[in-house]
């Protein structure tokens, strides 16, 4: 309990000032709160009462809650404390959210990934509010010596009905606050009918602050007597440093120091999210940001070629395995050659159903299309940074970084500290998208920190960021369809692969609706590091898989939707195999909602349209997309989407990310890519790496849910994979071209006259 | 390092630096005006736009040494209360996911605006293209670009 105080003491920012017109007002530390407009100021309270990790209450019924998970745009910031909310049995106008730190103390998976905030949550903070509820009518029934049960709570307030007794949960609060917590068993959740807060649109509760530029990122902390730091790293994969000559710029004007900074403890053994490019870099500390981004230009280093290496990394499951880092300098061009060679070969079998090998032998016809992506980079608008203030016993780092449980226990070690002794401050994320996953630009921070004995901010250039790697891998993937004469399915075969991972997924549609199946993966080592990016792998083998179903239902003569349906109606009667993970019910439900909100398939005048629908994060997604071409280029006219995520908590913040996703696969398979010469990425900013820009956006896009009472399901991701091949399907409609490789945007600057 | 006088969000203020240090960086470290944001260095994603004698210029490629007897406004003092017609426009449609890009945005909308108060669709694709949003917000920004002009 003793460490509780100590955080609770150094967590106690919430100071009382008085207020014109005698109301008391919060005062929030700058990064933490949630400042309130003049028109929705609430009153203070005089004192706060703990009721539990997630829950404080005033004795005026003010309500504070706290967000646990980082917050990098999916606005967990919002919905998660709605659920909180909803439970509470509370008016959200009497609300403040605050975020809060990395705490495993008192919080549970403080982590930002997979689609999974709101599903992992879901359980949890409606127990966390009904238990906190439940308090509140133990206090009142305790004070007004009635039972419980006869005490019903609405709007933040708590009645006994019969004795005619009522009180606002401000009343209540200083004795709930020291009762015992009821079994969590034993705690009752509210029908999903009879929800107030869930499923009524709340506006996300930092926008004020977003809007009108006040401090919120890890980029814009500073404390007196801070430093700049700049990193410089080797300038290609597969080198690593060999020299430098610091006096090159310690003489510059606001250079303090430069040295070099080891990332890593020699024994130490790594987690799974522990990738790092460069494990050696080299640190320019100085007076200023540009001071420091100068001086990095005139460093004048020796690189030499790295040798090959194996180390140990622990995987998901706990289990230890070895990474091999290839040595040599990487082309994307030789990738490409060694793509081919594993394509034209047979891979590792993952999953066998029937007797595909013999039902490819009888075929009349064999469809056969290979499909290919490059690497991305992640392009965060904020690039990596932090903020870190090292002293002899403790660590106080403002990161943003989606999973700050992991980085801590390499901060542990790289610091040589206790991990109770480092505070990670959940910074507010200017975007994430897979990439703060791996996080060592905290330590990186904090090494520099704990070097210059002094609290510091790194940042990387746009340079470093989009050079310094973990990307999205580069894949393939291989259909095969054996028809008869008559056009009927009888066979299909995946084989899909990537450097330096596969991206197949071989228990998902359509196996499970085929009677003669085979999934096969590969995989090529590679120095070019390679992490989560916005629905890991499904961002591929969607694209591929819905491309060619694409084709084969025109090969087939049948309508794609009808075509996807009859698939399904086959897995949900009479599946295939015992391992299918879809719904396949689900899954044509999104089909037909898309078909109904686009009426389908009549695309508009001057359109062409393609379908796609695709699984993955637990969420079913169906997407429509109409194009037209005008001045010889595509133009997106309108994108239907219809999901099944179960219960959608925050409904417009919902459409929002998922008109995000759409956007971002758009950009993605129109333009993006990363490429490699002799291990340089040739791109190294925004001028040679094309992002998706306003004038590219699609000009419509509606979302549409699904409406049940199933737990909430992932949605960051989902709405992301199958916008490549909706996309590829209309565009093939516009021009008579299939787009096998992504990105498109080449393929379509060959075709001469689009408008055919 | 030169001392340099500048007019920021109607306020006089002093720096002391080295002539070629961007105004995005002035800003930043030496004013705390740390809403102006650092996305790319090389005006390419406008994630620092403000206002310099009412035009949206980058930042981040504007050495401060060029900007004395100008007027620059930043997304700190684009209004007194945080009501600007863009920035009560981008609430009522919730535009920002991660928010990073978006003092950029509004600053390149406001600026639009007060040169075109009723802008086409294609104009305001046109004019916020230099501004990058990797979160894809840009159909409610382009929404609340509109609601925004109807009224100024």
């Amino acid at each position: 309990m003793t460490l509780t105080d100590k955080k609770l003491n150094r967590r106690s920012f919430l100071k009382v000032s008085a207020l014109a017109g005698g109301g008391m007002m919060l005062s929030f530390s700058w990064l933490a709160g949630c400042k309130p407009t003049t028109d929705e100021l609430l009153t203070m309270p005089d004192e706060w009462f703990e009721i539990n990790s997630y829950i404080k209450i005033g004795e005026n019924g003010a309500v504070t809650l706290f967000n646990p998970n980082p917050e990098f745009g999916q606005n967990v910031k919002t919905s998660l404390p709605m659920i909180l909310a909803e439970e509470l049995d509370i008016d959200w106008k009497k609300v403040f959210v605050e975020q809060a730190d990395f705490y495993p103390e008192r919080f549970d998976r403080q982590f930002t990934g997979g689609s999974n905030s709101v599903r992992t949550s879901w359980k949890p903070l409606r127990t966390a509010g009904a238990t906190a509820r439940q308090l509140i009518v133990n206090a009142a029934a305790k004070t007004w010596e009635v039972p419980a049960e006869e005490i019903t709570t609405s709007h933040g307030t708590v009645e006994h009905k019969s004795s005619g007794k009522k009180a606002g949960y401000g009343e209540m609060a200083s004795l709930a606050g020291t009762l015992e917590a009821p079994d969590p068993e034993t705690i009752t959740l509210k029908e999903i009918s009879d929800f107030k807060i869930i499923g009524k649109s709340k506006k996300n509760v930092d926008a004020t602050k977003i809007v009108t530029g006040k401090p919120l990122f890890a980029l814009d902390h500073k404390v007196k007597g801070m430093k700049y730091a700049a990193i410089v790293h080797p300038p290609a994969f597969g080198m690593k440093l060999k020299s430098f000559d610091k006096s090159s710029v310690t003489s510059m004007p606001g250079i303090q120091d430069a040295f070099e900074v080891k990332i890593f403890k020699d024994d130490y053994g790594r987690n799974f999210f522990d990738t790092t490019t460069f494990p050696v870099i080299i640190a320019i500390v100085g007076d200023s940001t540009w001071e420091v981004m100068q001086a990095k230009k005139s460093l004048k280093a020796e690189w030499e070629k790295a040798p090959e290496s194996t180390f140990p990394m622990a995987g998901r499951g706990g289990q230890t395995r070895d990474i091999k880092v290839p040595d040599g300098l990487e082309n994307s061009s030789t990738h490409k050659e060694k793509m081919a060679e594993y394509i034209a070969k047979p891979g590792t079998e993952h999953r066998k159903d029937g007797d595909p090998e013999a039902a490819f032998k009888k075929a009349a016809k064999v469809l056969e299309r290979t499909y290919t992506a490059p690497f991305l980079a992640h392009n965060t608008m904020e690039p990596m940074n932090a903020f870190a203030d090292v002293t002899a016993d403790k660590a106080v780092i403002y990161g943003p970084t989606q999973a700050p449980e992991l980085i801590r226990q390499t901060l542990a070690s790289s610091l040589g500290m206790p991990q109770e002794n480092i505070q990670i401050n959940l910074a507010r994320m200017g975007g994430g998208f897979g990439r703060r996953a791996y996080s060592h630009h905290l330590t990186e921070a904090a090494l520099i920190s704990q070097k210059i004995k002094a609290p510091v901010k790194m940042v990387y250039t746009r340079e470093d960021d989009m050079t310094a790697g973990v990307y999205r891998p580069t894949y393939s993937a291989t259909y095969r369809a054996a028809l008869d004469e008559d056009n009927k399915l009888l066979a299909f075969h995946v084989k899909a692969g990537g450097i330096p991972e596969s991206p197949l997924h071989a228990n998902r549609f359509p196996a499970g609706a085929i009677d003669n199946y085979l999934a096969e993966g590969w995989q090529i080592d590679s120095n070019i590091t390679i992490g989560a990016f916005r629905a890991p792998r499904s961002n591929f083998i969607a694209g591929a898989e819905q491309s060619f179903l694409d084709e084969l239902a025109e090969e087939m003569g049948k309508d794609p939707i009808e075509f996807r349906l009859e698939l399904l109606k086959r897995a949900e009667t009479n599946p295939v195999g015992e391992n299918n993970d879809y719904d396949p019910k689900r899954y044509a439900g999104v089909l037909k909602l898309v078909r109904e909100k686009s009426n389908w398939p009549s695309a508009p005048a001057g359109t062409s349209r393609g379908v796609s629908a695709y699984f993955c994060h637990n969420s079913y997604v169906a997407e429509v997309v109409d194009i037209s071409i005008k001045d010889n280029q595509p133009v997106v006219e309108s994108v239907y989407a219809a999901v099944d995520c179960g219960v959608v908590v925050n409904p417009d913040a919902a459409a929002n990310m998922g008109e995000g996703a759409i956007v971002d696969g758009i950009g993605n398979a129109f333009y993006g890519e990363m490429a490699f010469e002799d291990g340089v990425p040739t791109k190294t900013n925004f001028d040679k790496y094309r992002m998706i820009r306003h004038s590219e956006s699609p000009k419509k896009i509606e979302v549409h849910f699904v409406e049940n009472n199933e737990n909430p399901t992932g949605l960051g991701e989902p709405l992301f994979p199958p916008i490549f091949a909706a996309l590829g399907n209309s565009l093939y409609k516009a021009t008579g071209k299939r787009f096998y490789d992504q990105p498109f945007q080449p393929q379509l600057l060959q075709i001469e006259n689009l408008n055919m | 390092m030169t001392q340099y006088n500048l007019t920021i969000n109607g306020k006089s203020l002093q720096v002391d630096v080295d002539p070629d240090t961007p105004l995005l960086w002035v800003l930043r470290d030496h004013l705390n005006l740390v809403g102006t944001k650092f996305g790319c260095g090389i005006a390419q994603c406008g994630a620092c736009t403000v206002h310099i004698d009412g035009d949206a210029v980058r930042s981040c490629s504007y050495p401060v040494s060029v900007i004395e007897d100008k007027k620059v406004v930043t997304i700190e003092g684009l209004s007194e209360n945080g009501d600007h017609p863009v920035q009560k426009a981008w609430l009522e449609h919730d535009v920002p996911q991660c928010g990073y890009c978006q003092s950029g945005q509004i600053m390149t909308a406001a600026s639009l605006l007060a040169e075109n108060p009723h802008p086409t669709d294609e104009e305001i694709s046109y004019a916020m293209n230099g501004n990058i949003c990797r979160c894809g917000t840009y159909t409610r920004i382009k929404a609340a670009v509109k609601t925004a002009s109807k009224s100024i």
